[in-house]
C-alpha cells in the first residue's frame, strides 16, 4: 500500500512532525471529542451484548478520521455518511440519543433536528456518495456556499456508484468532499486485494480532481486536509477525494469475528498507533494533559452517553399507525384502508 | 388551448414548470442539445439555459442519485431515463433511497423528484427498449407511479408530479407520444395523482387499462358497443397509489371486468386489480375477472411484436366470453 506523501502532523508517539497550526486549546477539544466518541462506541458494544441494541458497527480506531473531518465543517454543511460514522455525524450536530435510538431499531432515530443537515446513515454500501454530489450541486446552483461531505470505507470504492459519484462531482465541479476511511478491510476482504491501485487517493487523478492521502489516525492532519478541501469547495474550485488511512480495531459488526480474517499482530500494531493516545502524549508533553483531566473527561463522557441512552430508551413504543404514516406526506388510499386493519 | 400530441404536452408541461418554479431543473442523457432520444425536451435547454437543463454522463444511478440529493436540498429535479429497460441501474437508488428517505428520517428529509421514463412497446425497437415493467415500481412503498394516456392528462399529471411532496415515477407510453392529438389547455393546471379516469361510461362490462393499451381498449369498447354491449372503460393512470375505490365502484356496477395490460400476465398489476375486486366486490360479480396481457416472455423483437401485444381482437374475445359467462 502506498503511503508515500501521506500527511502526518502528530506522530504515533505524540511528537509533532510538522508545524501544527491548531492551538493547544483546540487540540484539547478534539481530544475530548474523541474520548466522548470512544465512550459512546464502547457503550454501544456493551448494550448490543446485553440485547439492548440491534447489530452495531463499531468505529474504534477511526475516531481521529471522523472527528477531524467533522471539525472542518460548518454547522449548516451537509453530511451523507454510513453506519460506521456515528462519531462524524455526532460532531456534525447529530445528537447521541438519536444515534442510539436508531440502533435500538427505531426510525425516529433517523430524524435529525431542524438545522442539522446530516442524513440518516446509509446502510447499503456506496449508494449515498452520489447524494452528496446532488446536495452540493443544489447548494451551488442556489448560490449558497454550503458544501457536502460524504464518508465511506475502502470497500465502497469498488462499487460502481463510486465511479458515478466521482465523475458527476468532477464534471459539474460540485462542492463535495469525498472522505474515504480506508480502515483496511471490506468486512473481511483486505484493502490490498480489493484494488490494484497503489492507493485510493490516486484514483482521483482519473476523474480530474485532487486526491489527498492523510494519516487517518492523526486528528490534526485530518482536520487540516479536510479543511483545505472544504475551503476549495466553498470557493467554487470543486471536489476533493481524501483517503484517510486508518484501521478498524473492532469487528465489522457485532456479528463477526475478525480473528477469522486478520492477523491479531497487525491489530496490535495498529493499537500502538491509537488516534487518542498520540494526542494524549502530545498534550501531556505540552502541559495540556493531566490524569485528573483525563478522569474528568471520562466521567463527563460517561454521564453524557448515559443520559443519551436514557433518552433513547424513554421513547414510547412506536405505533403501527406511525409506521404507516411515514411513507408519504399524506396517507394514500391503500394505506388508509390498511390503517383500519392495523389498529384493530 | 391548442392541439397537442402527448409528446408536445409533456414538453409544454416541463416548460411551464421551468417557467413557474425556479426550483425545477431537468437532468438526463442527451436531453439538452438534442432534446432527448424522443425529443421530448426539445428546445428547453436553449430557452431556459444550461444551469436549468443538464446533459449528464451516461449513468442512470448517478442521475437519480444526484437528483435525489438535489431534492433533499430543496430543488424540484425532473430526471429523464431514456427507456424503462435502462432504468435498472437506478433501481437501487429508487428502491433503497428515493422511496425510503421520508421513512428513514421520519419526515425530516423528503425527495420530491420526478423520474420520467418512456416505456412500452409497439414501435419495433431494439431489445430492452420496449419494456413494460411498471409493476416492479408500483410494488415499492414510498414511490408513486403515474402513466398518462392522453395529452391533457400528461400535462396535468406531470405538473402534479412536480408539485408532489413525494417521489413520482412518470411513465410515458412511447407508442402514444405522437399517435393522438387533443386540445390541451395552456394554463397551469394539475390532475390529481390517485384517482382513475372514467374514459367512457357503460353498464355491462368494465375494461380496465392504462398507458398505450388504452388505445386497444378504446377500440374494443367501440366494437363491443356496435355488437350491443355497453362497456365502461377505465384509465387507471395512477398505478401507485392505486384507486381501489374507483375500481370497486365500476366493478360493482357492471359485474364483469377485463383488465388489459402490456406487461407479462403473471404477477402483473392486473393481478392486484383482480385481487382488489374479489376482496371488495366479489358478490357483485357475474363472471370471473379476466386478464388480457402480454405473455410471460421477454418483450420480443419487431417481427414477433404482433404475437405479444394484446390486440383489439383478444380484448373483444375475452370481453365476449366474460359477457356470456
Amino acid at each position: 500500500m502506498l503511503t508515500a506523501g501521506m500527511l502526518t502532523l502528530i506522530s504515533p508517539d505524540g511528537t509533532v512532525r510538522d508545524r501544527l497550526t491548531i492551538t493547544l486549546e483546540a487540540t484539547r477539544e478534539l481530544y475530548a471529542d474523541m474520548v466522548e466518541a470512544r465512550t459512546y462506541d464502547h457503550k454501544c458494544m456493551a448494550m448490543q451484548r446485553q440485547g439492548r441494541l440491534a447489530t452495531y458497527a463499531p468505529f474504534e480506531g477511526q475516531e481521529a478520521a471522523q472527528i477531524g473531518a467533522a471539525a472542518a465543517l460548518r454547522p449548516d454543511d451537509w453530511v451523507a455518511a454510513t453506519y460506521r460514522d456515528a462519531a462524524l455525524m455526532w460532531r456534525a450536530g447529530y445528537p447521541w440519543e438519536l444515534l442510539i435510538a436508531g440502533r435500538t431499531g427505531d426510525e425516529r432515530g433517523g430524524q435529525a433536528p431542524e438545522g442539522v443537515n446530516v442524513l440518516p446513515p446509509s446502510i447499503t454500501v456506496g449508494g449515498h456518495m452520489i447524494h452528496a454530489v446532488g446536495l452540493a450541486w443544489a447548494e451551488a446552483l442556489n448560490g449558497s456556499d454550503r458544501v457536502a461531505l460524504t464518508s465511506f470505507g475502502d470497500g465502497a470504492t469498488s462499487e460502481g456508484d463510486f465511479h458515478e459519484a466521482m465523475n458527476f462531482a468532477a464534471v459539474y465541479r460540485t462542492p463535495t468532499i469525498f472522505l474515504c476511511q480506508n480502515n483496511g478491510f471490506a468486512i473481511s476482504y483486505p484493502r490490498e486485494e480489493q484494488t490494484r491501485s497503489e492507493s485510493i487517493a490516486m484514483k482521483a487523478d482519473a476523474y480530474g480532481m485532487p486526491g489527498v492521502l492523510v494519516d487517518g489516525n492523526d486528528v490534526a492532519a485530518v482536520l487540516s486536509v479536510v479543511g483545505e478541501a472544504v475551503a476549495r469547495a466553498r470557493a467554487g474550485d470543486g471536489p476533493t477525494l481524501i483517503e484517510a488511512v486508518t484501521y478498524r480495531l473492532g469487528p465489522h459488526t457485532t456479528s463477526d469475528d475478525p480473528a477469522r480474517y486478520r492477523d491479531e499482530d497487525e491489530a496490535g500494531e495498529w493499537r500502538r498507533r491509537d488516534p487518542l493516545e498520540r494526542v494524549r502524549a502530545l498534550l501531556e508533553r505540552s502541559g495540556g494533559w493531566t490524569p485528573e483531566w483525563q478522569q474528568e473527561l471520562e466521567t463527563r463522557a460517561a454521564a453524557v452517553i448515559e443520559e443519551a441512552v436514557v433518552q433513547a430508551e424513554a421513547l414510547p413504543p412506536p405505533t403501527g399507525a406511525e409506521m404507516l404514516s411515514r411513507m408519504y406526506a399524506e396517507l394514500t388510499e391503500p394505506l388508509l384502508s390498511q390503517m383500519g386493519e392495523i389498529e384493530t | 388551448m391548442s392541439e397537442q400530441t402527448l409528446a408536445q404536452a409533456v414538453n409544454g408541461a416541463l416548460a411551464t414548470a421551468l417557467e413557474s418554479d425556479e426550483r425545477v431543473v431537468l437532468l438526463g442523457e442527451d436531453i439538452g442539445r438534442t432534446g432527448g432520444v424522443f425529443r421530448i425536451t426539445d428546445g428547453l435547454q436553449a430557452k431556459y439555459g444550461e444551469d436549468r437543463v443538464f446533459d449528464t454522463p451516461v449513468a442512470e444511478s448517478g442521475i437519480v442519485g444526484a437528483a435525489f440529493g438535489m431534492a433533499i436540498a430543496g430543488m424540484r429535479p425532473v430526471a429523464e431515463l431514456q427507456f424503462l429497460g435502462f432504468s435498472y441501474p437506478a433501481y437501487d437508488q429508487i428502491i433503497n433511497h428515493v422511496a425510503r428517505i421520508r421513512n428513514r428520517s421520519n419526515h425530516r428529509f423528503t425527495a420530491p423528484l420526478v423520474i420520467r421514463v418512456p416505456y412500452g412497446g409497439g414501435i419495433g425497437a431494439a431489445e430492452h427498449h420496449s419494456e413494460s415493467t411498471e409493476v416492479i415500481y408500483a410494488h415499492i412503498p414510498g414511490l408513486k407511479v403515474v402513466v398518462p394516456s392522453t395529452p391533457s392528462d400528461a400535462r396535468g399529471l406531470l405538473l402534479a408530479a412536480i408539485e408532489d411532496p413525494d417521489p413520482v415515477l412518470f411513465l410515458e407510453p412511447i407508442r402514444l407520444y405522437r399517435a393522438i392529438k387533443e386540445e390541451v389547455p395552456e394554463l397551469y393546471y394539475t390532475t390529481d395523482i390517485g384517482p382513475l379516469r372514467v374514459e367512457r361510461e357503460g353498464t355491462d362490462l368494465t375494461l380496465i387499462s392504462w398507458g398505450a393499451m388504452m388505445k386497444e381498449s378504446r377500440a374494443a369498447a367501440a366494437l363491443l358497443e356496435e355488437r350491443g354491449a355497453s362497456v365502461e372503460v377505465l384509465d387507471l393512470r395512477t398505478l401507485s397509489p392505486i384507486d381501489q375505490h374507483g375500481i370497486v365502484e365500476s366493478s360493482a356496477k357492471t359485474g364483469r371486468v377485463v383488465v388489459v395490460h402490456e406487461a407479462p400476465r403473471t404477477a402483473g398489476l392486473g393481478a392486484e386489480v383482480a385481487a382488489i375486486i374479489q376482496e371488495r366486490a366479489l358478490y357483485s360479480l357475474q363472471a370471473p375477472v379476466r386478464r388480457v396481457a402480454g405473455w410471460d416472455t421477454v418483450f420480443p423483437l419487431k417481427r414477433s411484436e404482433a404475437h405479444y401485444l394484446p390486440s383489439v381482437e383478444r380484448i373483444v374475445r375475452a370481453a365476449e366470453e366474460t359477457l356470456e359467462a
